[in-house]
């Protein structure tokens, strides 16, 4: 008799089971639009140039060796990194209260400063504290948080379906009648899955709700540079609030900017009131990844450390996060002239108003199960569209596939 | 929010900016530092040219340099000139990595596998494994969720299942008289576990005293542990690395499973590959068949997204290589044994300095006891003189790690222990 007979089987992640359904199609001109992953032209994966530069490096550097990092992770790649988010000249930087935690990932960095919260914000072991994510977001932060201990894990109202855009006023809504203390889980830029950003002046309205109730602010930044192709234009935000004087987190990720996805490079940046609170901060981070991973990979870390610290590889990886951003920027122009040009019924401005990886057909389930049954392309249940999976020779097939869904089903 | 009582407008003006720009945070104590990490910090700050690191258990060479094993150097140039993406790993991590991972430690022979009644997933290392593993039983275990670690254990094991919502309890396993395994004690404490809890075993090189249960011994935990009905938890982070043979190693864990227990299992590639900063483990669970393992495999994965998504590749890249490459094996096989070696050498020679210096105590413990760790039998007060009178650095429970000793320093440590027990 087993201890495990009575373990029920678990739902696959769609979006998972979305990539696999597309292995297994054998329709020649199928078309994958979903997992969030960059692709060339050609539809190919694309180990930046600069990151194999760095990788021969490694190899031939015999100083280097397989130890255990610190707990914390590589120094050199926690200071460099935080420095991407807020900026060289960032004064909360000068003033020695941002630290940083090496994690596995955003998701790794994401569960870090969830975990820190549950134990020590707004009380000790306050697992009654709610936590917004935006109603949608990217599917996982539910469960990051709710898995850390957080028994109130609730929608804040952002996508505006019927106008394709944020509801600004919804938004804004929630933040002053939610209770005090509340946690926001923020989107740095490139909002997944919507694609929609507030602008200045609206993130300008939302720090200032934020500082008035006391809620607390958790950035997740995961398309930094991939968005606009500008580092300084895709932390704005981040950094905006750093200046209003918040003690926040910030979740990032190296997994897109720097196409290192499966070697879980993140970073959770921490601005704190001074450096006493970092200090005692950073020592209680050290406990919870005591016994989560011991102390996080080395590979991708040093990669992202040694591009981050010479002049002539930043300029580079700079190069290469613009051709990638460019050529979703490309896309998104070419499908939204197409759809355009071939008449197809509603609006489509949004595909180049959005910004990042992802967009927001406004494809409803019926039709996106269309999409995928009768013209295999395949896209995710809520509409979204992974942009990197358009090429120069695809969009035509995938434009004319839409307008044959638009206008057959309703 | 308190009431401030004052008429002292200054004081009250104080007090109101302090609630304004009040953090968080203020009442986040200092967390304590780690016991074995906080050894490395105290030995890098000593300035005695003497000075030796016996803390962290991590192997180094007979000139006390971290050693890069030569199959895994070939590894990385395959690798490289293979050009590979660096495309998400599934969930489970890479599949050839969790074969292999599951071949090493069950046998390339054994049903389990043929009848794929296991499920082994990637994991974060040694550490990782047990983490996800703690998490699975604490979501699904259907007995207590109580885990009888044996007395004393790795460090990090409590605070793992605690955070995964266990109660930690324990076994007697270490006598201290004999600087050897309490066996009659072991079997006492197990005959009373409640039925269906879970009790955890070091497979080999028992964590922190090397002591191991000879094979007639393991045989008759095995039929107490079944006669209550326990779910056992091998942690094997030093498969290979105990007695230099990766089979001899892994003989505790196949005999259980051959014994019909349905195991659950933690592998660590940190120290038999050497590859310990890129955190390259394993999770097993051996289930009744393929179905159960494959709701079981669901289930991980739904406890895997939520923490890091999908694990790194690198590492588990460079074990599956060695793994899989004949070639690479052998070579990987020859350095094991040579590390092991390497170690036992150092417990001889200890031994015999010892005696050298004109020590009466029995160290006999030191050659007896296997791994990387050694208990020395010194207690808290000799370990603080050996570290401040001779700089030798090691965890106040008398553990000394012997990856840390060479032929350079056996003899000076040799008169370090002897000064302070004589």
């Amino acid at each position: 008799m087993s201890v495990f007979s009575e373990v029920p089987q678990a739902a696959p992640v769609a979006v998972f089971k979305l990539s696999q359904d597309f292995s297994n199609d054998q329709f020649p001109q199928k078309v994958n639009l979903g997992v969030g992953a960059y692709r060339t032209d050609e539809g190919q994966p694309w180990v930046l140039p600069v990151v194999k530069k760095v990788e021969k490096i490694i190899v031939h550097d015999d100083r280097l060796n397989h130890e255990y990092l610190p707990i914390l992770g590589l120094p050199e790649f926690r200071s460099s990194a935080s420095k991407i988010a807020l900026g060289d000249d960032s004064p909360a930087i000068q003033e020695d209260r941002v630290g940083a935690v090496q994690c596995l990932g955003g998701t790794g960095a994401l569960k870090m400063g969830a975990e820190f919260l549950r134990r020590f914000y707004n009380g000790n072991n306050n697992t009654k504290t709610p936590v917004y994510v935006s109603a949608p977001t990217w599917e996982n932060h539910n469960a990051v948080f709710a898995n850390a201990g957080f028994d109130d894990v609730r929608p804040y109202k952002y996508w505006d379906a019927e106008n394709r855009g944020l509801d600004l006023a919804g938004f804004l809504g929630d933040l002053e009648s939610c209770p005090e203390h509340s946690i926001f889980v923020l989107h740095a830029c490139a909002h997944n899955p919507t694609g929609t950003d507030p602008t200045q002046e609206q993130w300008m309205q939302i720090a200032d709700i934020m500082m008035r109730r006391k809620l607390f602010v958790f950035f997740d930044s995961a398309y930094q540079g991939f968005a606009s192709g500008s580092l300084e234009k895709d932390a704005w935000a981040v950094r905006y609030f750093v200046s209003m004087g918040f003690e926040m987190f910030c979740a990032q990720s190296f997994s897109k900017n720097f196409g290192l996805y499966n070697e879980r490079v993140g970073n959770l940046t921490i601005v704190a009131q001074d450096a006493d609170n970092l200090k005692r901060i950073l020592s209680q981070m050290e406990k919870i990844v005591r016994t989560t991973w011991s102390n996080p990979p080395s590979q991708g870390a040093r990669i992202v450390a040694i591009t981050l610290n010479s002049p002539e590889l930043f300029s580079e990886w700079k190069d290469n996060v613009k051709t990638m951003a460019d050529r979703v920027l490309l896309m998104r122009a070419q499908l939204k002239a197409k759809l355009q040009a071939l008449g197809t019924p509603g609006t489509w401005d949004h595909i180049t108003e959005q910004i990042g990886m992802f967009s927001f057909t406004g494809l409803n389930s019926k039709q996106v199960e269309y999409m995928v049954k009768e013209k295999h392309i395949y896209l995710m249940a809520s509409g979204r569209i992974n942009m990197c999976g358009l090429t120069t020779k695809n969009i035509d097939y995938v434009a004319e596939s839409i307008h044959e869904t638009v206008t057959m089903v309703q | 929010a308190y009431i401030v009582k004052s008429t002292n407008k200054d004081e009250l003006i104080i007090h109101l900016i302090w609630c304004l720009y009040s953090s968080w945070w203020g009442g986040v104590q200092m967390g304590p530092p780690d016991p074995i990490l906080g050894v490395t910090e105290a030995f890098k700050r000593d300035t005695n040219p003497k000075k030796m690191n016996l803390g962290v258990g991590a192997y180094r060479d007979d000139q006390g340099k971290p050693f890069v094993l030569s199959c895994v150097r070939k590894a990385e140039a395959i690798i490289t000139s293979k050009q590979l993406d660096k495309e998400y790993l599934p969930i489970g991590g890479l599949g050839e990595f969790s074969k292999a991972c599951a071949e090493l430690a069950l046998g390339a022979d054994s049903e389990v596998l043929k009848s794929g009644r296991n499920i082994t997933v990637q994991t974060i290392s040694g550490t990782g494994s047990l983490r996800i593993g703690a998490n699975f039983l604490s979501r699904f275990h259907g007995g207590p969720l109580d885990v009888y670690l044996p007395k004393p254990s790795w460090g990090n094991h409590t605070p793992i299942f605690r955070d995964a919502g266990m109660q930690l309890k324990a076994y007697r396993y270490y006598d201290p008289s004999t600087c050897g395994f309490d066996f009659k004690g072991a079997l006492d404490d197990i005959s009373k576990i409640p039925e269906q809890s879970v009790i955890m075993l070091h497979a080999c090189a028992h964590n922190p005293t090397g002591v191991d249960p000879r094979p007639e011994q393991w045989k008759e935990i095995s039929d107490i542990v079944k006669k209550r009905n326990l779910l056992v938890f091998f942690d094997m982070a030093y498969q290979g690395f105990a007695s230099g043979d990766i089979d001899r190693d892994a003989w505790a864990v196949r005999y259980f499973i051959e014994q019909g227990h349905n195991i659950v299992l933690s592998q660590s590639f940190a120290k038999n590959m050497g590859l310990y900063g890129e955190r390259v483990g394993g999770f097993t669970v051996v289930c009744n068949d393929a179905e159960e393992a494959k709701r079981v495999e669901s289930q991980l994965k739904i406890l895997i997204r939520p923490i890091y998504s999908n694990p790194p590749m690198n590492g588990a890249r460079i074990a599956a290589t060695i793994l899989n490459t004949p070639d690479l094996r052998s070579i990987w096989l020859g350095e094991v044994h040579g590390m092991a070696n390497r170690i036992i050498k150092m417990r001889e020679q200890l031994v015999a300095g010892l005696k050298k210096e004109g020590s009466s105590h029995n160290w006999q413990h030191v050659i007896d006891q296997i791994g990387m760790f050694c208990f020395t039998g010194l207690k808290p007060e000799q370990v603080e003189r050996l570290t401040k009178e001779f700089s030798v650095y090691m965890t106040k429970d008398g553990r000394i790690s012997m990856a840390g000793v060479t032929s350079g320093n056996v003899g000076y440590l040799a008169q370090g222990i002897h000064a302070v027990t004589k």
